[in-house]
């Protein structure tokens, strides 16, 4: 038997920092040096949030998400809720309709359980909005003060709808960037249900399966459509970063085009935060060959929850690898990853 | 959004970069130096310096209160919270800045009561509900943030609450302008004034700049077309050939400035003989200590403050890029050791630093410029 040679890690922090779950460069840094090289057969494929299984014959998408988010209720939505949403979504902009979750609980000791319940019947809820079964779960308790009430993971798997190969290697320049609706909502809405700021703005989380929106794109352009992803953590900006640097491509948006609610744009011109850095827990981006992209938008916005779609973007040949932004006045900008984390524990 | 999207109508904007390239010509070249660093993140957030002609110099300037930091004071606080049950509190804006062993966020990773505060009174309220705990509010900020630390000391000493200190790191805006013009490669035609400090202190303490050093220096707002305005207003000025002091932020600053806020510093700070300023290095009478009659209250005198020195890298060229000689990009360090991932120099951690500003929204850019032109 040939011994394969120890793996290269580029993964040289000294610890572990909540920048390193934020989603941003230190995640993809972590994931990229130290998971990816180790756990994942050295595969070169760009990483997606579901990964591909083939069994006999049959395609189908693997997906896992921990939710850690504090507090464990907010405007518009709960940690079971999102448990439920956030691997179903993962799964839809994959191009997968989730089939089964399995979900695993950690909890504090001395949990009141009518909290426990309200969430697992969140879960219930979500899970049959979303038209998925759970299947399966595990049960773990820890002392008092070694978690923060209750972890959830849930792992999802999903059958691939026909007709539709995703991949940021099918990106071409001239693809329109479509984006699903207003953004920010989620982490502005956790930010302020946490209290620490004497702010209040009337809005609530965006969470909700995405799925029914998927679906009608890929009915109505799947062979025009490239690549989808949910923009979670670190927003809008990191996603298409990641985007970039995969398909070796530049992306350009039209800063007035991208719609954001007057509550977050608020929130963030107070904050010093960039809406496009804010998470999202209900809303995909799509790319799209530039001859879908006008059916693509009137399709989104004629589903309900799709409303306030947008084409917020193009890909270029140049600046490749990076995210640039026109202003409204025509003047440009460079908008990066996520650096640290400016709202830990979101999701 | 009301007294937001006024300031950034693109009509108006347009017009405005229309009469600044007017006002500019092309026979002279002009440096202005934006002295906030709100305006350097503003200029490069909104792409503002693609409106202006090539013969517009922006330089930015000393307004970062993150960046002028010395390392050694971080050290300095940071050794506070490794004291048993002591909560270290400190605003957003620091959490990443490095001292010389590591940030604000690595000490909290270690173990450390490490909590970011939206304002000194959240951490007075720290302060009340963990009364078993010690809490200690790292203050450091310019005219601006100085009246807010001032009345939570005044509350504090007012509700008798002995498990509460400031580490006072306060700075004012004057001496390190005056350092700046002193400066013998300094090279600045005319101020894009302070905004935020200016609320406080007014436009008066700005007079001697004109009038002595003839430099024309408008205070400025924060939204793209101020700045704009500010910049219309400075080219008058210079084609007109005059030096005054002119308010472009009337909505915010009066001119005689904010009397109950400076009542409130007096109270409770004065003037330290010396302060080291990070890349500036020591100015006199350019900081603010807690008077005696707080001293119960100050951290640098109820705790054993070590009085750590710590020297930036020698590589690194903080200061020639804080008075403006060199571009962020011509420092050695620049994208390269110092990024804002990993900073050397504090300029490079603040959103307000030009360093990181000029990394996160321009550096890619200009590193590929000809392409970008082609593809936009």
């Amino acid at each position: 038997m040939q011994k394969a040679a120890p793996a290269k890690l580029r993964f040289k922090d000294p610890q572990i920092e909540m920048a390193h779950g934020a989603g941003g460069k230190a995640s993809r840094r972590l994931v990229e040096g130290l998971f990816a090289p180790l756990l994942f057969d050295g595969s070169t494929e760009p990483l997606g949030d579901a990964g591909c299984v083939n069994l006999d014959g049959t395609s189908l998408s693997l997906t896992t998400d921990s939710f850690v988010v504090k507090p464990l209720r907010f405007p518009g939505g709960s940690i079971g809720e999102l448990a439920v949403n956030g691997t179903v979504n993962d799964l839809a902009v994959s191009g997968a309709r989730a089939e089964a979750l399995a979900v695993a609980f950690i909890l504090e000791a001395g949990l009141p359980s009518d909290i426990l319940e309200a969430e697992v019947r969140a879960m219930a809820k979500a899970a049959c909005t979303a038209g998925v079964r759970i299947v399966s779960g595990d049960t773990k308790v820890v002392e008092h003060g070694h978690a923060d009430h209750m972890y959830i993971t849930t792992t999802g798997i999903g059958r691939r709808i026909p007709d539709v190969n995703l991949s940021p290697l099918s990106v071409q320049p001239g693809d329109k960037i479509l984006l699903s609706g207003p953004i920010g909502d989620h982490g502005i809405t956790i930010l302020l249900a946490r209290g620490e700021l004497d702010m209040e703005a009337d809005i609530a989380s965006d969470t909700r399966s995405v799925l029914p929106l998927v679906e009608a794109l890929i009915r109505t352009v799947a062979p025009g459509l490239r690549w989808m992803r949910d923009p979670t953590r670190g927003g809008v900006a990191t996603t298409l970063n990641e985007l970039a640097r995969d398909c070796r491509l530049g992306v350009q948006l039209f800063e007035q085009t991208i719609p954001v609610r007057d509550a977050v744009r608020g929130a963030c011109e107070l904050l010093g935060l960039d809406p496009l850095h804010i998470a999202n827990e209900g809303q995909f981006l799509a790319i799209v060959a530039p001859g879908s992209a006008d059916e693509a938008l009137e399709v989104l916005r004629a589903t309900p929850g799709g409303e306030g779609a947008a084409i917020i973007g193009e890909i270029c040949p140049q600046p490749a690898g990076a995210v640039l932004v026109t202003t409204l006045y025509g003047g440009s900008r460079i908008v990066d990853m996520l650096v640290g984390d400016p709202l830990p524990r979101i999701c | 959004m009301r007294f937001v999207d006024e300031f950034r109508d693109p009509g108006i904007i347009t017009r405005t970069a229309e009469e600044i390239r007017r006002l500019a010509g092309a026979t002279r070249h002009y440096r202005f130096m934006e002295v906030c660093g709100g305006h350097t993140h503003a200029i490069y957030r909104f792409g503002l310096k693609d409106l202006l002609p090539d013969n517009i110099e922006l330089v930015h300037g000393p307004g970062c209160p993150v960046c002028v930091l010395p390392m050694g004071r971080i050290d300095d606080g940071l050794s506070m919270s490794l004291q048993p049950d002591t909560i270290f509190t400190a605003f957003g804006d620091m959490m990443r800045v490095p001292g010389a062993n590591g940030t604000p966020l690595e000490y909290k990773a270690r173990g450390a009561d490490v909590r970011i505060v939206y304002s000194p009174t959240d951490a007075l309220k720290l302060a009340r509900q963990n009364p078993s705990k010690h809490v200690m509010f790292f203050a450091i900020g310019f005219e601006t943030t100085a009246p807010s630390t001032a009345l939570t000391l005044m509350r504090a000493k007012a509700e008798g609450l002995r498990n509460f200190s400031v580490f006072c790191n306060h700075v004012t805006i004057i001496p390190a302008m005056r350092a700046i013009l002193d400066s013998p490669d300094m090279r600045i035609d005319a101020f894009i004034g302070p905004g935020h400090v200016s609320t406080v202190i007014g436009c008066r303490p700005y007079e001697w700049i004109a009038r002595d050093q003839r430099k024309p220096i408008v205070c400025s707002g924060f939204e793209p077309l101020d700045i704009l305005q500010s910049i219309v207003m400075l080219l008058r000025q210079m084609n007109e050939g005059r030096s005054v002091v002119e308010n472009q932020y009337k909505r915010v600053v009066p001119w005689e400035g904010n009397r109950a806020a400076l009542r409130a510093m007096s109270e409770v700070f004065q003037l330290r003989p010396y302060f080291e300023w990070r890349g500036l290095g020591f100015i006199s009478q350019s900081a603010l200590r807690i008077r005696d009659s707080f001293a119960e209250w100050d951290a640098e005198r109820r705790f054993q403050v070590p009085g750590i020195r710590v020297t930036d890298p020698k590589a690194a060229q903080c200061g020639e890029v804080l008075k403006g000689v060199l571009k962020p990009a011509q420092c050695k360090l620049f994208g390269r050791e110092c990024t804002p991932e990993h900073p050397v120099g504090a300029l490079m951690v603040s959103s307000e630093g030009s360093c990181a500003a000029y990394h996160n929204y321009q550096f890619l850019k200009s590193s590929m410029v000809p392409e970008i032109h082609a593809a936009v």
